[in-house]
C-alpha cells in the first residue's frame, strides 16, 4: 500500500517553501489532541459538506454507510490522509496525491494499520494531469493558498475531471478578518500552526476563484462560507465567505 | 494480526437494559454490532432474576417505540398518570404539604411507563433477534479486552475473539471492562439499602406513583399492571437488614405502616430483593476505542427513578455520535468522535446524580427545621405551576439536548 513514487520531473506548480514546512510536521497529523487539533474540529462540517454536495450530484443516499462507491475520487495535497481516509469509508476509490513525501509516508502507513486500501502517490496535480488520470469527484482543500501558478494548477485539475464530474475546493479570502484569524490568530496567538504555515497574499478571493475555475472550463455551482466560534470552539457552515470558503464546480458533460 | 471470530462496527460488553437498546439503535445506523454477555438470556427472562421495577420515562418510550421495542410490550406497561410527592413518618402518614405531578398539566401523555424489569429484557430480546445487523453471545464472559490503533479485541472465556473498531462498556456498576481500563471512579455509600418487593391491594391506583419521604430514607409505591404496585423502600442499612429478616406476616406489618390504607387491603407477594445504594461517577468516559455507558459511567440513587433513563439517554447519544460520525467516513472509535459522546453525558449525568444525592440527604432524615423547610419547599412548588411542569418535564425526560432518538426521530 505504501507508495514509493518519487516527485515527478518536469515543471512543478508547487512552492518549494511551503512542501518542507508541512512535512516538518506531518508526524502529527493523526493526533487529534496535538497540532491538527482545528484541523480534526474543522473536519466534521467540511466531511459533511463534501457528503451532501457529492450525493445531491450524483444522486447518492445521504444516510447509507458506503454512498460514494463506484465513484474515483482525487484528494490532492491529501496531507496525513485526514480527508482521504473518510473519503474510502464512504466508498470511494481514493487516490491521495500530496507533494511532500513524509506526507506521503506519514499517511500511507497510517492507512495501513486502518486496513484502508488508498492509493497514494508522492506527486502533483500536474504530473497526475499529465498521466491521463481521470476522476469522478477531486478535492481540493486548503491547497491552493499554497501553490505557486494558481490558474496551471485549476487547469491541471480541470482536465482530470470526467465530463459531469465534480470538483470542491476549500481556500482562505484575502481579506483582513482572514489575515487576522488565520495568519495572527491561528499561527501567532493561538500556536495551533507552526508561524509561517500561511502565506497572505497568496490567499484567493471569491471572485478570483470564481474566475480561475471558469477559465479552467467548469461551471462554478455554489461558494459557501465557513465559519468559526472561538468560544464554543464550533465550526459551521455560514453565508460568510470573509475567512474560509468553498467552492463547488462542475465539468460539463459532453 | 490473527483472524477474529468475529468482526463487526461495535462490539458492546453486557447486554442488559442499555447494551442491548445501543445494539439496536447502531444497527438501526446501519452499523454491524456484536454483543456478549454472561448471562443466559433465558434466565434474565426469570422472575427471580430481577425484581425491580423501571420507571421508563416519556422520552425513553419514544425511542423503545423507534427501535422497535415497544410492539413486543404490548400489556406490560402501566401508565403513569400522577406522581404525588410527601414527607411522612411511620405510621403517620403524609404531611398535608406535597407536590402533585398531574400529566393532563403537560398534554396528554403519560408522564412515562412502568415496566417490571425482567417484561422489558424478553422485549429487548425479541428486538434483538429481529435485527440481522446484531449479533448476541451469550452465555459467555470477556476475558480481556485489548486495544490497538484500529481496533478493540474482546477475548472471551472459550477463546473466541471478538474484534471492532469500537468497544462499549455496558457491563454495569462493577464493570470489569472500565476497571481494566484504568478508568477510577468517585462515589460515596450512602448507608442505605434499597428493599423491592410487590404489593397487592384491593382497589386500582389509577396509575398513581407515591413517593413519601421517610426519615430513613424514600419509600416509592410504583402501580405496576392490574392491582399491584412495587415498593422501593429504602431503609439505613442495618434497619433493611432487619426488615428483611422478618417473617411474612411481620414484613407485612412493617410495610404496611409505611403504605397505609389508601388502596384498602393491601400484602407483600412474591420475593424481597434488596440493593445496597451507592453513588458512583466515572472520571473519563472514554479512551481510544473504549466509551463507557449507563451503569458502568454512572451509577445514582434511585430516589427520582432516573436510572435507567439517565443509561437509555447515554444510549441515544452514544449512538448519533457514532452513526453521524460513521455517515462522515470518520473513524468511529477515535478520540476525535468519543469526545463529543463524552462532552454530551457527561457534565448532564453528574448534574443529575448530584441533584438525586441532594434530595436524599435532604429528604432522609428527621431534624424538626429540615423537616419544615423540606414541606414548605414541596407546598411552594405545588403552588407554582411554571415550576410543576417544569419538574414534570424533567421527570419525563423532555429537557436539554435531546439525541434523535429520544425526540421518537431514527437515529
Amino acid at each position: 500500500m505504501t507508495s514509493t513514487a518519487k516527485a515527478p520531473a518536469g515543471p512543478s506548480t508547487v512552492d518549494p517553501d511551503d512542501i518542507a514546512r508541512f512535512s516538518a510536521i506531518a508526524a502529527e497529523w493523526w493526533d487529534p489532541a496535538g497540532k491538527f487539533r482545528p484541523l480534526h474540529r474543522f473536519n466534521p462540517i467540511r466531511l459533511g459538506f463534501i457528503r451532501e454536495r457529492v450525493c445531491m450530484h450524483f444522486g447518492r443516499e445521504t444516510k447509507a454507510l458506503h454512498p460514494f462507491a463506484g465513484l474515483r475520487l482525487l484528494d490532492i495535497g491529501c496531507g496525513g490522509g485526514l480527508l482521504s481516509e473518510p473519503m474510502r469509508r464512504l466508498g470511494a476509490t481514493v487516490l491521495g496525491a500530496d507533494a511532500g513525501e513524509k506526507n506521503i509516508a506519514t499517511a500511507s502507513v497510517h492507512a495501513g494499520e486502518q486496513g484502508l486500501d488508498i492509493d497514494y502517490r508522492c506527486t502533483t496535480a500536474e504530473a497526475l494531469a499529465e498521466a491521463g488520470e481521470r476522476f469522478d469527484v477531486i478535492l481540493n482543500m486548503e491547497v491552493i493558498e499554497h501553490v505557486a501558478d494558481r490558474d496551471a494548477f485549476l487547469k491541471a485539475c480541470a482536465a482530470m475531471l470526467k465530463p459531469g464530474g465534480l470538483m470542491i475546493v476549500a481556500t482562505l479570502n484575502r481579506t483582513m478578518k482572514a489575515f487576522g484569524l488565520a495568519v495572527l490568530g491561528a499561527e501567532y496567538v493561538l500556536g495551533w500552526l507552526p508561524r509561517g504555515t500561511h502565506e497572505w497574499s497568496k490567499f484567493v478571493t471569491p471572485d478570483e476563484m470564481r474566475q480561475g475555475l471558469v477559465a479552467a472550463g467548469l461551471e462554478v455551482r455554489e461558494v459557501s462560507g465557513v465559519s468559526y466560534n472561538p468560544i464554543s470552539d464550533i465550526w459551521k457552515l455560514s453565508g460568510d465567505t470573509g475567512v474560509n470558503y468553498m467552492a463547488v464546480a462542475v465539468k460539463p458533460a459532453g | 494480526m490473527t483472524k477474529a471470530d468475529y468482526e463487526s462496527d461495535v462490539l458492546i460488553v453486557g447486554g442488559g437494559l442499555a447494551g442491548l437498546p445501543l445494539a439496536l439503535a447502531l444497527a438501526q445506523g446501519g452499523l454491524t454490532v456484536t454483543v456478549i454477555d454472561a448471562q443466559d438470556p433465558a434466565k434474565t427472562h426469570d422472575a427471580g432474576f430481577d425484581g425491580r421495577v423501571s420507571a421508563i420515562a416519556f422520552a425513553s418510550c419514544r425511542m423503545f417505540e423507534r427501535l422497535g421495542v415497544t410492539k413486543h410490550l404490548a400489556g406490560q406497561m402501566q401508565p403513569i398518570n400522577d406522581i404525588i410527592v410527601s414527607d411522612g413518618r411511620v405510621r403517620e402518614g403524609a404531611s398535608p404539604l406535597f407536590l402533585h405531578f398531574d400529566h393532563t398539566e403537560i398534554g396528554n401523555e403519560p408522564l412515562g411507563h412502568l415496566i417490571e424489569n425482567r417484561h422489558t429484557r424478553i422485549a429487548l430480546g425479541k428486538a434483538i433477534a429481529e435485527q440481522p445487523l446484531v449479533t448476541l453471545i451469550a452465555p459467555n464472559a470477556v476475558k480481556s479486552v485489548a486495544y490497538d490503533a484500529a481496533h478493540a479485541t474482546a477475548t472471551l472465556a472459550d477463546g473466541t475473539m471478538v474484534r471492532a473498531k469500537l468497544c462499549f462498556a455496558a457491563d454495569g456498576r462493577p464493570s470489569p471492562t472500565r476497571e481494566a481500563a484504568g478508568i477510577r471512579t468517585i462515589g460515596w455509600d450512602y448507608g442505605q439499602t434499597g428493599i423491592v418487593t410487590t404489593v397487592e391491594h384491593e382497589r386500582p391506583h389509577e396509575g398513581v406513583a407515591q413517593e413519601y419521604f421517610l426519615p430513613n430514607g424514600p419509600f416509592a409505591i410504583l402501580p405496576m399492571v392490574g392491582n399491584r404496585a412495587s415498593l422501593v423502600w429504602t431503609e439505613k442499612t442495618a434497619a433493611a437488614k432487619a426488615i428483611l429478616a422478618l417473617n411474612d406476616e411481620d414484613f407485612a406489618d412493617e410495610m404496611r405502616a409505611r403504605f397505609g390504607d389508601y388502596l384498602g387491603e393491601c400484602r407483600p407477594v412474591g420475593p424481597r430483593w434488596s440493593y445496597p445504594l451507592n453513588l458512583q461517577l466515572a472520571r473519563e468516559y472514554i479512551r481510544p476505542r473504549l466509551a463507557l455507558i449507563a451503569d458502568a459511567a454512572h451509577g445514582v440513587h434511585p430516589i427520582a427513578g432516573q436510572g435507567l433513563n439517565l443509561g437509555l439517554r447515554d444510549v441515544a447519544a452514544a449512538a448519533e455520535v457514532v452513526v453521524d460520525a460513521a455517515r462522515l467516513g470518520l473513524d468511529i472509535g477515535s478520540l476525535t468522535v468519543l469526545e463529543r459522546y463524552q462532552r454530551w453525558r457527561r457534565f448532564d449525568n453528574v448534574a443529575l446524580s448530584l441533584m438525586m444525592d441532594g434530595l436524599n440527604r435532604l429528604f432522609s432524615n428527621d431534624l424538626g427545621p429540615v423537616r419544615l423547610a423540606r414541606d414548605l419547599g414541596l407546598g411552594l412548588v405545588n403552588q407554582i405551576g411554571p415550576m410543576r411542569r417544569l419538574f414534570m418535564r424533567h421527570a419525563g425526560g423532555v429537557v436539554g439536548d435531546l439525541p434523535r432518538l429520544l425526540k421518537g426521530e431514527a437515529v
